[in-house]
């Protein structure tokens, strides 16, 4: 509690929501600012008069990503020096690594301190299928525009969580399934639910499963290689590694496509030559030297003395940032159909 | 290879190499440039090598 009786509210941020910088400042070490800072001052506004936002926490989203552990202790450090209620995380929306560093804090204060944690993702950022089962996170709008309201339910929940009220089921509070069950008394036996929602199901009627299959991408891990050194390899990223002037206007977020582009007659990216369209990270060290994230110059060199059988003249680019997993499938599904008709045996696939 | 490790976990990456940096994942501005070529090398090659290893699942190849 603060002097004047409020719940005492810690709010963590990335360095863009805590109006540090942008890309190039993600890699800001943790810091702490008293009162709310950029959405704090929403969260405070629906938090009213009974809890106050005492302190956000501030850290670089590659600070988080580059060192997840040792970064998580230090603000957890930060957060417990604050004596606080609960932590409030985000919103993340759609942005991955925030996301993940939303998750990461909130599961280490959930755990560590024991205190109510509450987030807001969007239902397809890594974060929440990586932090759902540990921590609340509201499911938002894929961007900011949704902040309002991201916010509002996420101060409900946080209030129910602070207070030890029953917290109602996922589709009644807005947050994602947390794969928890509890005991319920329904009208009809199950014998009688299942044959109903079967004969819904061959009528072609809508019927809601009582328990959702978990939608695990998994994919049969192929065999190994067997003879390099006779190989076709290709290279394929999603850092946004383009000829320079990005040729088809590939979007620096949220892409809707991909590329593919001649590597005839080059053993080496340069600042000449490649650029990244990414919008989604500092740029100027894959600028300076695209090799950095697709390594054309080692493979080239690896081709050269026969360790490789021969590179696919073609490599294949887009942006992984914000991109919908759904489009994301489906243009790794079309390079995949290009590649088996090439005779690719083998694909290095760098992502940033 | 990507620096993000849980995150190629959970989109269902079988043969998984940890790289250096987000920025720049294949790289270390740091360093100089030979050497910097033979950090990204090492890693080229410890990718082709988890190409060449079987794996029963999801493996990380530290």
């Amino acid at each position: 509690m603060t002097s004047n009786g409020k719940l005492r509210i810690v709010h963590y941020l990335n360095q863009f929501f805590g109006q540090i910088g942008g890309e190039e400042m993600a890699g800001t070490t943790p810091r702490v600012q008293p009162g709310p800072v950029g959405p704090g001052l929403a969260l405070q506004q629906a938090l009213g008069n009974s809890a106050e936002v005492v302190a956000t926490i501030i850290c670089g989203d590659n600070y988080v990503a580059d060192n997840l552990e040792q970064a998580s202790r230090e603000i957890l450090a930060l957060i417990s020096e604050q004596n606080a209620d609960a932590l409030v995380a985000g919103p993340a929306f759609n942005a991955g690594r925030y996301g993940v560093a939303c998750g990461i804090v909130g599961q280490a204060a959930a755990r560590e301190l024991g205190m109510p944690v509450i987030t807001g993702m969007y239902v397809e950022n890594p974060g929440a299928e990586l932090y759902r089962k540990d921590i609340y996170i509201i499911a938002t709008e894929d961007s900011a525009r949704g902040m309002k309201d991201a916010v509002g339910v996420m101060v409900k929940l946080l209030m129910k969580l602070i207070r030890q009220e029953k917290v109602g089921s996922p589709e009644e509070e807005g947050y994602l399934p947390r794969g928890i069950r509890f005991n319920s008394f329904a009208e009809e036996n199950g014998a009688k639910r299942a044959v109903n929602m079967l004969l819904a199901k061959l009528k072609g009627e809508p019927f809601t499963t009582e328990l959702p299959m978990p939608d695990f991408d998994r994919v049969t891990p192929n065999p190994p290689l067997e003879n390099l050194s006779k190989a076709k390899i290709a290279l394929v990223t999603s850092g946004g590694i383009v000829p320079k002037g990005n040729p088809d206007r590939i979007e620096s977020s949220s892409a809707s496509k991909y590329g593919k582009y001649s590597l005839e007659g080059l053993s080496d990216l340069t600042s000449e030559t490649h650029e990244t369209a990414h919008g989604g990270y500092d740029p100027v060290y894959a600028n300076q030297d695209p090799d950095r994230v697709l390594p054309l110059d080692v493979v080239r060199d690896l081709v050269k003395e026969g360790v490789i059988g021969e590179l696919h003249p073609y490599h294949y680019a887009t942006v992984g940032n914000g991109t919908s997993v759904a489009n994301a499938a489906k243009y790794g599904a079309a390079i995949a159909a290009d590649l088996k008709a090439a005779g690719v045996d083998a694909v290095i696939l760098t992502s940033t | 290879m990507c620096t993000v490790v849980p995150i190629s976990l959970t989109v269902g990456a079988n043969r998984i190499v940890p790289a250096v940096a987000i920025p720049h994942p294949l790289g270390n501005p740091e360093l100089p440039c030979d050497e910097e070529k033979l950090l990204r090398r090492a890693l080229v090659e410890k990718a082709l090598k988890a190409l060449q290893t079987e794996v029963e699942g999801q493996t990380i190849f530290e």
